[in-house]
């Protein structure tokens, strides 16, 4: 028998594997005072918009400070209803079809363990966030990684999708604008993917976090396209449009059976989300869309400044449509993705995410945040340029 | 908009080499946007933005904010008169206000003794002054875009999240 505590750890998780971003992380907290322009971060660099914050500090100042509806304040479900209808196209009861989560991770894990029976098989684009497969295999459930490349621009195509099923398929977990790649689908291409979820009875989970962040063209939702509302889990939150990471707001809405399934899950592992946290959610859905569009007009700026800026330096890079991330290749100059984010990190002082930390697809990618200021994303991109030059010598 | 203005209005410190990388023109041509931007009297110049309680010597000078009531003058209305005012070295700025008072004139001088001397000997007894009433300030929170204190808690993010 063994001897370390070790031995109480649960099989699949004691299997589960290390974040290649942890790894990462690590290597960077050493280097800690020394200059390091950061693009490897997963959040907005702007402050929750001081209304908002402001709204929190009310809440506290006037009490709120005990347990919510395990749905959520009625006041931000009605809210939430709205603003999905409005952005959207796709229209949700607030009692019975929406739920507030602790984010949009809490409710993709409610998502998982409420829909997934042992066994059952998740497909989900890849190179993609960092916790899907990890959820997948929580659950006893089998991920199906389909590939998106970036000859596509990182869309997911239903030709891959078709190519990658396999009898025992019952969900497809999107994200669109995707994180790590920025890739999207237009409507014609979430169409041919809706047409394929029908004819395989597929139920999706849509998790649209970046979707004010698009760029080119509108968002659609998978969720507005005809007999989709029924088979698909909507997944939206607060952390990326409006800056309110640290809040951990999110919340699901579909069916009213499913968002019931949802919270079950939910009541007996959180309770309920922060109040304090809704609160500042209320105020950020009732008067925060200008501080969405000022903040999304300048990461577009910064994009088309990245991207031209990573081209030129010969990091080919397609545009990311939506979302704060570029992933460019390192091929092109002869590197893989983990020589360069560790070579460029103590030679030149910038951190980027290799794109294997996002799945096996994103082998020959890095991923570079432009969620940070002019100033830092004009020296960053310098010194990219020279550590380029120096390793094509 | 031109795009030039466009970042000099978002008041990021970006030299000019920064704003060309930023704005996908080249330094030649950015530099030609300041100088039209000149031209047209649109872009004045540039100051710092300084706090000087941090410094023990420069801290020490005085900023008042002065309330003038005036007469208009006939056929000049109150702009000579403020073109009058502002050739004042004391003066930072002036601003023509809707209100109470006509003119809101911010003053700087080394000492106290110096912005009151402004004040009566200047200020109240030049032509069409009616009254003033002077607003000496003692602290400040924020300043052209700037907090002055040591900002918001934003050191603490991590360097690489998901």
């Amino acid at each position: 028998m063994s001897t370390t505590s070790n031995r109480w750890v649960a099989r699949h998780v004691a299997t589960l594997p290390r974040s290649g971003i942890r790894d990462f992380f690590e290597l960077v907290a050493k280097m800690k005072g020394q200059d390091v322009i950061s693009l490897g971060v997963g959040e907005p660099d702007f402050t929750t918009p001081w209304h908002v914050r402001k709204a929190a500090i009310t809440a506290l100042e006037e009490g709120k400070t005990y347990y919510t509806s395990n749905l959520g304040m009625p006041e931000l479900r009605k809210a939430v209803s709205h603003y999905v209808t409005e952005h959207f196209g796709v229209n949700y009861r607030p009692d019975d079809q929406i739920i507030i989560t602790v984010g949009v991770s809490e409710a993709l894990d409610l998502a998982f363990r409420a829909f997934c029976n042992p066994g059952d098989k998740v497909m989900y684009h890849q190179p993609c966030y960092v916790s899907y497969h990890p959820s997948i295999s929580l659950v006893h459930a089998e991920g199906v990684a389909v590939p998106t490349y970036a000859k596509d621009g990182f869309a997911l195509t239903a030709e891959a999708l078709r190519a990658a099923w396999t009898p025992g398929c019952k969900i497809l977990m999107l994200n669109l604008p995707c994180n790590p790649t920025g890739g999207t689908c237009d409507r014609a291409q979430l169409e041919a993917i809706a047409a394929f979820c029908r004819e395989k009875d597929l139920l999706v989970f849509s998790d649209e976090i970046y979707s004010e962040l698009t760029f080119e063209g509108t968002h659609t939702s998978i969720a507005s396209l005809p007999g989709m509302q029924e088979r698909t889990v909507f997944l939206h939150g607060f952390s990326k449009a409006f800056a309110m990471t640290g809040w951990r707001i999110g919340y699901a809405c579909g069916p009213a059976e499913l968002i019931d399934a949802m919270m079950k899950v939910h009541q007996y592992a959180m309770m309920c989300a922060s109040i304090i946290a809704q609160e500042g959610a209320l105020e950020a859905l009732q008067r925060g869309w200008d501080n969405v569009c000022e903040m999304r007009d300048q990461y577009h700026r910064r994009r088309d400044l990245v991207v031209r800026r990573f081209n030129e330096i010969g990091l080919t890079c397609h545009s990311p449509r939506g979302s704060f991330y570029a992933f460019p290749t390192t091929t092109g100059i002869g590197m893989s993705e983990k020589d360069f984010a560790v070579g460029l990190l103590k030679e030149e002082r910038v951190a980027v995410v290799p794109g294997t930390a996002f799945g096996e697809n994103g082998l020959g990618h890095v991923r570079a945040c432009f969620a940070t200021s002019y100033e830092q994303l004009v020296v960053a991109c310098d010194r990219i340029e020279r550590f380029v030059n120096g390793a094509r010598k | 908009m031109n795009p030039v203005l466009k970042l000099l209005l978002e008041g990021g410190r970006l030299t000019t080499a920064q704003m060309a990388q930023v704005a996908g023109l080249s330094v030649a041509e950015v530099e030609q946007h300041l100088e039209q931007l000149k031209k047209d009297k649109i872009f004045l110049g540039w100051r710092p933005v300084l706090d000087l309680s941090r410094d023990a010597a420069a801290g020490a000078a005085v900023r008042a904010v002065i309330e003038v009531k005036l007469t208009p003058e006939r056929g000049g209305g109150f702009n000579r008169m403020a073109e009058r005012l502002c050739q004042f070295d004391e003066v930072e700025s002036c601003h023509l206000m809707s209100g109470s008072y006509d003119l809101l004139v911010f003053v700087n001088a080394p000492t106290l003794q110096k912005a009151a001397a402004f004040v009566s000997e200047k200020l109240s007894t030049f032509g069409g002054v009616l009254s003033t009433s002077t607003h000496f300030l003692l602290r400040s929170y924020k300043e052209g875009g700037f907090r002055l204190d040591d900002g918001e808690g934003s050191g603490d993010r991590l360097n690489v999240s998901p």
